[in-house]
């Protein structure tokens, strides 16, 4: 453990770490552009500049002591690159010398010689590390009279990323992810001094299915996603913490959201979970469903035709629905991509009140989207915790596999569908499920299943819930709604973009859709006290309720709660009580809040 | 007592001083004199204001034969105070610069005149026009979209001219 000090500061360095590393793990922040923590050093941005010093040594290798007794310190005559220095006993960093400042404004100026000044229409601007650090490590004067390079803009690296070649400050972060995060290394430097571009190589083109972080990773503007390009500036959304729902590792992510609708997801940084990334399939599709042909009320279906009604209205003729059917005809499915909550209660309503056997959740696995890296073979987000909560078949009850078969030779005459599209996984089953006397779907969307059924109760997504997800680490993660809905309305601590936060309701801006769409468990528990169970028995009022009651009886979940969840950005199943230290996490350029 | 002050203006006043009558009379001429001095009021609408290029009017878009000047960068949004303006960005594939207003709205009950706008534009597209005259019939109309804003920039040759004339920022000499 070398002990070294950065100005003035002692620190107890782990051996080998560079002193970047030993800085930013102790709260002090060295500029840099091109180092990454899970990248290699490239060391070519020199933005990190320190000053270091070692102790003069006698020639008996004792230090050298001034007349003071304090050592003395001889430093290097150049400065060095904090990104590829290692610590070692007795070393002096200064950071904030004024040799290093000077340093640091000349390699912005120099930086700045070929960067075009178009933040006002980049995509990066509010969230740039250039910008940034032209603030912060720059006197903003520039020599540089002559006419600036011009390169290609708007040029594809590959299907989800665009290359503008003047914005690049050739850091090399793209191509070393490409080669050592994506591992499809087809980016390259070519030409040479300040003609340098980044290129796929001929015949390639970038099409990991984790190409997207680069763009994250971009310390400007030169990668931007055409899916996101232009839709807003990064000062008008609000960036809410979430996980992607998309497969069952459940990245942790960041939703922009303006105006009630979800417009980008990014990473967020959890060690445990996805590290820095996330995959582009749960970037672009995980949004979509969200703001899109959503179910925005309740709907009941009267005439052959279903129609908006309202809540009571439609847990009123679900609960006749339900009690003119026995118990053993009706299954209720579960869904692997609903909270733990909403299983529970699932889960509860079939055994306690319809007193069902048949209850039982469809596994999404699709073998060809797994991979060593984020990607799970399990698309849902929560099939680990629907089997914890408890929907699986009871003793001689119909499990999801013969549904279909069951529901054909009329021996289940009612199905109750938690939030996952059935008819869709195959033509036997949404054939089957014209034949059903009661179908009860909580849905999202306006799904082939929606349109089958007889009450179709709005259902809040991911976005809109508060509950948790269990992933394939047995990792029980908590998510807050961050689009607004008629239920969620009053919520404390929502996060609202500036304009969301300020806009009267006479202002366009302010008028996204506010869903009229329920936690499921919610409904589910109207609809148990509406079937004649124990009211006491059903006191839930907010998912917290729920999870406390979760915790309290199922072992999977014991001495878990909502503020551990979020302290610990998610706890495996069992390690409750762990010890737990939290670790430095990373984050390269953010937007800072105002 | 020490507090008191004695030496007022009124007790210094001389006795044609305190009978006001001088002063008034005086006051009176300079009134009757205005009756033969020409008319500075004008009888409005049917003689107008013509405003010289330092009015702030009713933000506009500058439109050039190209299309509008705008970029969508809508910083002119994010410094108003008053929230008044709203902008979409769209891509261009056609046009030389890459970004173009899809929805460019400004709420003129909401807007100060405050020429914030203006100031922050790194284009010159939005500046302030001499219109001063702006009645809404309901709120609704009070919401001028691009159709209602652009204005061929021939028509602004004097505010244009007035904001190169006046720079509210002075570039520091090199």
């Amino acid at each position: 453990m070398p002990t070294i000090t950065i100005d003035d500061r002692k620190i107890d360095a782990k051996a080998g770490q560079t002193i970047i590393q030993a800085a930013l793990e102790n709260g002090m922040d060295v500029p840099h552009f091109c180092w990454h923590p899970s990248l290699s050093v490239a060391g070519n941005c020199r933005m990190c500049l320190v000053d270091v010093g070692m102790p003069k040594m006698n020639p008996d290798r004792t230090p050298a002591l001034d007349d003071n007794g304090n050592p003395v310190i001889m430093f290097m005559p150049k400065l060095q690159i904090a990104c590829a220095t290692q610590v070692s006993e007795g070393m002096v960093v200064r950071l904030g010398h004024p040799k290093v400042e000077t340093a640091q404004n000349a390699v912005m100026e120099f930086l700045l010689v070929n960067h075009p000044l178009d933040c006002p229409i980049c995509d990066e601007a509010g969230q740039c590390k250039l910008q940034e650090y032209g603030y912060k490590h720059s006197n903003g004067a520039s020599r540089f009279d002559e006419t600036k390079n011009h390169k290609d803009k708007r040029v594809s690296l590959g299907p989800n990323v665009l290359f503008d070649g003047e914005r690049c400050i050739s850091c090399s972060r793209c191509i070393r992810y490409a080669k050592e995060e994506a591992e499809q290394p087809v980016l390259s430097f070519v030409q040479r001094g300040d003609h340098v571009t980044i290129e796929t190589f001929p015949g390639t083109q970038f099409d990991s299915p984790y190409s997207m972080n680069v763009i994250e990773i971009c310390p400007v503007g030169a990668l931007t996603s055409p899916d996101f390009r232009f839709k807003a500036r990064v000062w008008d959304m609000s960036f809410n913490e979430t996980i992607c729902t998309g497969c069952s590792r459940g990245c942790n992510t960041q939703a922009g959201v303006r105006n009630n609708e979800i417009l980008r997801l990014e990473p967020n940084t959890n060690m445990d979970v996805n590290q820095y990334w996330m995959c582009d399939h749960g970037r672009l599709t995980q949004y979509d469903f969200v703001n899109q042909n959503r179910v925005t009320k309740p709907l009941v279906r009267s005439n052959g035709t279903l129609a908006e009604t309202d809540w009571n209205d439609a847990i009123q003729k679900a609960t006749e629905l339900l009690k003119g059917v026995n118990g053993s005809e009706i299954a209720v499915l579960g869904s692997s991509r609903a909270t733990n909550e909403d299983n529970y209660a699932l889960a509860r309503l079939a055994k306690e009140v319809l007193k069902t056997p048949n209850v039982d959740f469809f596994r999404f696995e699709n073998a060809s989207f797994g991979d060593a890296k984020l990607r799970k073979s399990d698309m849902s987000p929560n099939s680990i915790g629907a089997d914890a909560v408890g929907v699986k078949p009871s003793a001689g009850g119909v499990s999801a596999k013969d549904l279909a078969a069951k529901i054909s030779s009329g021996a289940i005459k009612a199905l109750y569908v938690l939030d996952d599209d059935i008819a869709a996984l195959s033509p036997e089953l949404a054939s089957a499920l014209d034949k059903l006397k009661v179908l009860i779907v909580h849905a999202h969307n306006h799904t082939a299943t929606a349109k089958k059924a007889h009450v179709v109760f709005a259902s809040a997504t991911y976005a809109e819930l508060e509950g948790t997800y269990t992933n394939f680490q047995n990792r029980v993660q908590h998510v807050e709604p961050f689009i607004v809905t008629t239920e969620n309305e009053r919520k404390m601590g929502m996060k609202m973009s500036r304009l969301d936060k300020f806009g009267a309701h006479n202002d366009r801006w302010t008028q996204g859709e506010r869903r009229n769409c329920r936690q499921s468990w919610r409904v589910i528990t109207s609809l148990a006290k509406g079937l004649g169970a124990n009211a006491d028995a059903w006191r839930y009022r907010a998912s917290e309720d729920v999870f406390e009651e979760l915790a309290d009886k199922i072992s999977f979940f014991s001495g878990l709660d909502y503020a551990l969840l979020d302290e610990r950005k998610g706890v495996v199943s069992g390690e409750a009580e762990k010890e737990f230290a939290p670790a430095f996490e990373y984050e390269s350029h953010t937007l800072k809040p105002n | 007592m020490a507090n008191i002050n004695t030496n007022t203006r009124a007790q210094k006043m001389t006795f044609w001083e305190k009978i006001y009558l001088p002063e008034i009379a005086k006051g009176l001429s300079l009134t009757f004199k205005q009756i033969f001095e020409p008319k500075i009021t004008r009888s409005y609408p049917e003689e107008r204001f013509e405003p010289t290029g330092s009015y702030r009017g009713r933000p506009v878009l500058v439109l050039e034969e190209e299309g509008e000047r705008c970029v969508a960068c809508g910083l002119c949004s994010r410094v108003c105070p008053a929230l008044a303006i709203e902008v979409q960005a769209g891509e261009t594939l056609t046009r030389d610069k890459e970004r173009y207003p899809e929805k460019f709205e400004i709420n003129m009950l909401r807007c100060i005149f405050c020429g914030f706008c203006e100031e922050v534009c790194p284009e010159e597209a939005i500046v302030m026009s001499k219109d001063y005259e702006m009645v809404y019939q309901n709120r609704e109309d009070a919401i001028l979209g691009k159709d209602k804003l652009l204005v061929p920039v021939a028509q602004l040759q004097d505010r244009l001219e007035y904001l190169r004339t006046h720079q509210y920022y002075e570039p520091k000499a090199a």
